[in-house]
């Protein structure tokens, strides 16, 4: 199977270390970010990593059924949402949306406790765990935190949407890094529901709009009754 | 005769001098020119006499004095011999200035001013000296109200007043703080003395009431959030020369004090106190710094720089407690090597700056940044000797300040040691504050020396600004000397911090540091980190020099003086210059959430635009006027009590009489 | 302390001196290019530099001596940057003298004085630059610092010989950590260097200049030297740089012929860096002024999130 020799294997081990903090680093990037357009940007690089990550795991513990999810993940995140979401805001017109309920640095700061918290959590975890990527774990958990943060403090639609989308990566790694990955067919399971998801949001920000003229979420509060 | 003998005579001058004050209490010329400089003299006496003690062994002493079966215990060891020393120290510099800044007709009379003065020196040396509470804690009440008198000399100012009370305040509350914490510490044995304190071994949870209770009490006094709110009403209320004494001695006091109590007095110590000792100086840290970057007066500026200051030692002590707690001696005598290292950097370089202000104060009446500027011109000696206190302030090096920050990163560079992944994260965190502390105090620094001496006189009355006398300018020279020596012989200085470390945590660093050469500073290897700060002056100063001659030669040295050019802008008013308001912008708006602020801006269509921007604490509404509001409360339900009639007055006894009796009945 | 080791010092130093103004006008050059434009010639920092001291200084009527000191204190610190950073060889014998905090505190040094000598004259540009550059100083130092200790957590030591040393010497490995620095790094540098997207030293628009606005009041020689300086900061910045994230082909001690290939190494690593300043300048705009603490806030927490992932990797 390992055909290139301990080094190399070892450089590729290392590297999924690499990937997980380049995640992380994307997801900081994202809070940080104001316009739509390189938030897109920086969740396609996202899925780009996740499915370098997926792809190395796979050839590191030989299990082939990863480099299926490497290549769905690469189709699904890299491809089509992308693209879907280009489209949706060229029909939307939102291309330039700033918009954050805290500043940024503040944010930023909510982030670096939530990374110690995730990481705090994993530490324990991280050292029963044998598979090749042990500290990963915590990068993961940090990721899906960070991008709940990201959902949370984002003002417009699109945003959250690809805070949701960013929260599925880190969970995505986390399974491939902490168990090998996900029975395939949990994985394709997974992929549909993200797609008919983004679906279903796509539809959603168009009503909104429609309905408010403005894809700021905060309009959703009017909805409650009194 | 004891070397404790000897600075108890010193004291004892002290207190002579004081008190023939009192005897010439209105000839200000005999204070200024007499009084004051013997007491400078003394200081040189008590500073040589420390540095005996620092090197010697342990001396104690009982003085018969106070109540008839409680004797003052005294001691003299490492500890208390080193801040002797910057008691001494640092009194040399402030008396010699003092003599030549006292004028006629200010509140207080001076031979008054001057019994108050001698009495603060005196408890404040002989609080170090105390071997047991009692002794400890009259010493400390006479240092807390001679500095309420000094600072109230001008009391016909009520804001001034109200600026004291407040101190005597939060002051009274660190000592109940304290007489507590003594109390735990005797452990119900009923003997006060610290002998005693140290042979109990207390469990830890009384151990940790102890530590939480002198953390209280000393924080108090060093003005830890969120006690801090006294110290930028009372130092820029105070005389210069005793904001001078405040900041830089009085405050350390309370730092003896933590360090005696944590260390010496208490036994084992828990790792969660470095926590809390860590988190509590880097806020503390991190506020002083952001309010000191907003002041518009200067000595408020530098009050709020040393609530700064003063987080940054609590953070040093945190990591040497956090580093014993885990039996790691070398690592926390590093870190307590940075603290007490600070604590002297800090005593010169701030005693410099508010002595330095008491100057500008004097030539040009005015407090207020934004009614300074171009100063240097007029006052050359107190700028270029105010230059070396805000270079050392700012942590630059080769001066003092950089010294001490850099031992304390080292310090912090070496926690990945620490058995507990939490802590292990949690440091680099605190290191990245500690950071941005120093380069907020930079900010500050440029910020305050450039709006005071740098540029244009900002109003006319300014030109008449007059120099120094040459007594202030004696009395800047010792303290700027000491900044530039600390910073320049580090190798030297550790070697009189070893015998503090030694007593307190078991371990020095000197040994090590000595290893590695004199020109060299360097904790553990020079593979592993080294600074030396002769070489690196040698080597700027070198090319420099070079820069200079070799321009000079290949090209020329012409120069011609024209009016400023400022981009071809023909009208240029001192107006125009940034302010102190307009210089703190940047961080009124970067760290908006610390602060409460009002502001009132122009239209455009005023015919008299005003601008005004007013920052408050947070700290105000959130404690302070809560617990005000519920004092007076209760008071006012208390109050319902008196009716002005005699006939209740004695219903109220009587039928407190009744229920005794019937208490005692039953 | 070697012979060796004296020479490779002053090797060094002379180096920086003589190479800083052409690594500026490299990156000028390819800026240009990138650009569309037609560039100056290579050599034109320095034909710059010759013009500026052969003219004679003019200086405010009221200036103190702090204005007309700071240029010099400024290029004295340069000079020590470019020779303690560790370009050719790791046997250097000021490296002992000055650490990476002592490094990060140099720079701290001539910004501070270079600050003052803007303020001394008392214009509204000249107080508005000095408050513009310490706004960007207090976050770009504490961020360059968290980037150093990174560096120094992995090697165990805050000597900068001795991290490239230690980096150069292990078996090629991925230091997540590393990276997220560097990024970090590359962040600072823009701004310390006041490079697009934080500064454009190629304007004097008042409304956004920093660099510019500090030196406003400065003529001849006294430019000159500020000039010259920054070429060096420039250069320190990128030789540090360098040394953390490619650290291969430094001489080290005992090796005085691996100097020479040093130098070769050091030119081609220059050049490859300076073109990626470039592209980074063109592709990038310049941000409003209170975007910039936002930035360099991003650039120090990624530098704390080093740290971070270090503790957690262990590497």
């Amino acid at each position: 199977m390992c055909c290139w020799g301990p080094e190399v294997n070892s450089l590729l081990s290392q590297s999924i270390n690499l990937f997980a903090v380049v995640l992380l680093v994307l997801a900081f990037a994202m809070i940080a970010q104001r316009r739509i357009l390189t938030l897109i940007h920086l969740f396609t690089l996202q899925g780009a990593a996740l499915a370098a990550a997926t792809l190395i795991v796979g050839y590191l513990t030989g299990q082939h059924h990863l480099y299926f999810s490497a290549a769905l993940t690469f189709v699904l995140k890299v491809v089509l949402i992308p693209i879907l979401l280009h489209r949706v805001i060229l029909r939307l017109n939102v291309r330039w949306d700033v918009e954050t309920l805290f500043n940024i640095p503040t944010t930023m700061l909510i982030g670096i406790v939530l990374v110690i918290f995730a990481f705090n959590l994993a530490a324990p975890i991280a050292g029963l765990s044998t598979s090749i990527a042990r500290g990963t774990l915590g990068i993961a958990l940090a990721c899906v935190l960070l991008s709940f943060l990201m959902m949370i403090v984002r003002a417009k639609a699109v945003p959250q949407v690809i805070g949701f989308l960013s929260m599925e990566n880190g969970l995505f790694f986390a399974a491939t890094a902490a168990t090998s990955g996900m029975p395939m067919i949990v994985e394709l399971g997974i992929a549909f529901d993200v797609l008919v998801g983004i679906l279903i949001l796509g539809v959603f920000m168009f009503q909104i709009r429609e309905q408010f003229d403005s894809l700021d979420i905060r309009h959703l509060e009017k909805l409650k009754e009194d | 005769m004891l070397l404790l003998d000897w600075i108890l005579i010193v004291v004892a001058g002290w207190l002579v001098l004081g008190f023939a004050g009192i005897g010439v209490l209105r000839n200000t010329a005999f204070v200024a020119r007499v009084l004051f400089p013997a007491g400078a003299a003394l200081g040189v006496a008590l500073a040589g006499l420390a540095l005996a003690g620092l090197l010697g062994t342990p001396e104690t002493a009982v003085l018969a004095l106070g109540l008839p079966d409680l004797p003052f215990h005294l001691r003299l060891d490492g500890l208390s011999a080193f801040f002797l020393l910057v008691i001494g120290a640092i009194s040399v510099g402030v008396s010699v200035f003092a003599a030549g800044y006292f004028r006629h007709g200010e509140g207080t009379p001076p031979g008054l001013m001057c019994l108050e003065y001698h009495l603060f020196l005196a408890s404040m040396a002989l609080v170090v000296l105390a071997d047991d509470a009692y002794a400890f804690m009259v010493m400390w009440e006479t240092m807390a109200l001679s500095s309420f008198f000094l600072v109230t000399a001008n009391h016909r100012v009520p804001a001034i007043r109200e600026a004291g009370f407040l101190y005597l305040l939060i002051a009274h509350i660190g000592a109940i703080g304290i007489l507590l914490c003594f109390g735990v510490l005797q452990a119900n044995t009923g003997d006060y003395t610290f002998a005693n304190m140290r042979a109990q071994s207390l469990s830890p949870l009384w151990a940790s009431v102890a530590f939480l209770l002198a953390t209280l009490g000393f924080g108090a006094k060093a003005g830890i959030l969120p006690l801090h709110v006294w110290l930028p009403e009372a130092h820029p209320a105070a005389p210069s020369p005793v904001s001078a004494l405040m900041s830089a001695v009085m405050l350390k006091t309370a730092i003896y004090g933590l360090l005696r109590v944590s260390f010496d007095l208490l036994g084992a110590q828990q790792w969660w106190w470095g926590v809390l000792l860590l988190a509590v100086g880097l806020a503390t840290a991190l506020y002083g710094v952001v309010f000191s970057a907003v002041q518009t007066d200067m000595k408020r500026l530098l009050a709020y720089s040393s609530i700064e200051n003063i987080g940054l030692l609590f953070v040093g002590i945190g990591l040497g407690v956090l580093f014993n707690a885990y039996g790691m001696k070398a690592l926390s005598a590093l870190a307590l090597t940075a603290a007490l290292y600070h604590v002297v950097g800090h005593a010169f370089f701030k005693s410099l700056l508010f002595l330095a202000t008491g100057s500008v104060l004097h030539a040009t009446g005015e407090r207020s940044l934004g009614k300074l500027g171009g100063l240097m011109r007029r006052m050359p000696w107190v700028a270029w000797l105010s230059l070396v206190g805000v270079l050392a302030s700012s942590g630059l090096p080769p001066f003092s300040g950089f010294v001490s920050e850099w031992l304390l990163l080292q310090s912090f560079l070496f926690t990945t040691g620490l058995p507990d992944s939490f802590l292990n994260m949690l440091v680099p965190v605190l290191a990245a504050g500690i950071a941005l502390v120093a380069a907020l105090a930079g900010y500050t620094m440029v910020k305050f020396y450039g709006v005071i001496f740098l540029g244009q006189p900002r109003e006319p009355k300014l030109a008449d600004a007059h120099p120094a006398s040459p007594l202030e300018r004696a009395g800047l020279v010792w303290l700027g000397a000491g900044c530039v020596l600390l910073g320049l012989f580090p190798v030297a200085a550790i070697g009189l911090i070893d015998p503090v470390t030694r007593l307190l945590v078991g371990g020095g660093i000197a040994e090590t540091v000595r290893a590695n050469g004199w020109l060299l500073l360097s904790p553990s290897s020079p593979d592993r980190a080294s600074y030396s700060p002769l070489v690196f002056l040698g080597v700027v100063s070198l090319a420099v020099l070079l820069a200079v001659v070799l321009v000079r030669k290949l090209y020329h040295g012409r120069l011609r003086r024209a009016p400023a050019w400022d981009c071809g802008y023909p009208a240029q008013t001192a107006r125009m210059q940034d302010t102190a308001e307009g210089f703190g912008q940047p961080i009124r708006q970067i760290f908006e959430p610390f602060f409460r602020m009002r502001r009132e801006l122009p239209s455009p269509f005023d015919a008299k635009p005003h601008y005004r921007v007013t920052i408050e604490d947070h700290f105000w509404h959130w404690l302070y006027l809560p617990v005000a509001r519920l004092t007076s409360g209760i008071a006012r339900g208390v109050g319902r009590l008196q009716q002005g009639r005699i006939a209740i007055y004695l219903l109220y006894s009587f039928v407190t009489l009744i229920v005794l009796l019937l208490v005692v009945k039953s | 302390m070697s012979i060796v080791g004296l020479f490779a010092q002053l090797l060094a130093i002379l180096l920086a001196l003589a190479l800083a103004p052409l690594l500026t006008g490299w990156v000028n050059q390819w800026r240009a290019w990138l650009q569309g434009r037609r560039a100056p010639g290579l050599l034109q920092p320095y034909r710059v530099l010759h013009k500026l001291f052969n003219k004679e200084s003019v200086v405010a009527e009221h200036a103190t001596s702090i204005f007309r000191v700071a240029p010099y204190i400024m290029f004295g610190c340069m000079a020590l940057a470019c020779g303690i950073a560790p370009t050719l060889s790791t046997d250097l014998p000021l490296a002992p003298a000055a650490d990476a905090i002592a490094l990060v505190g140099l720079f701290a040094l001539a910004r501070v004085f270079i600050s003052l000598a803007a303020m001394d004259i008392g214009t509204s540009f000249g107080t508005l630059g000095a408050r513009r550059e310490m706004l960007i100083g207090f976050l770009a130092e504490p961020a360059l610092l968290m980037v150093l200790f990174s560096a120094s957590l992995i090697t165990q030591s805050t000597s900068l010989a001795m991290i490239v040393e230690t980096l150069a010497h292990q078996p090629f490995a991925i230091y997540p950590s590393l990276a997220v620095a560097g990024v970090a790094f590359t962040m600072v540098s823009l701004a310390e260097n006041a490079r697009v997207p934080v500064d454009n030293p190629a304007t004097h628009l008042e409304l956004t200049m920093i660099h510019e606005a500090l030196i406003l009041e400065y003529s001849g020689r006294h430019l000159a030297l500020v000039e010259w300086a920054a070429s060096l900061k420039l250069f320190a910045y990128s030789c540090i740089g360098l040394a953390l994230f490619v650290p291969w082909g430094v001489a080290e001690a005992g090796t005085p012929v691996a100097i020479l290939f040093a130098i070769p190494m050091l030119v081609v690593k220059l050049a490859v860096g300076g073109v990626l300043l470039a592209l980074i300048e063109t592709i990038n705009a310049k941000m409003r002024l209170f975007r910039v603490p936002e930035f360099l806030a991003t650039a120090f927490l990624l530098a704390v999130i080093a740290l971070l992932v270090h503790v957690l990797l262990g590497a």
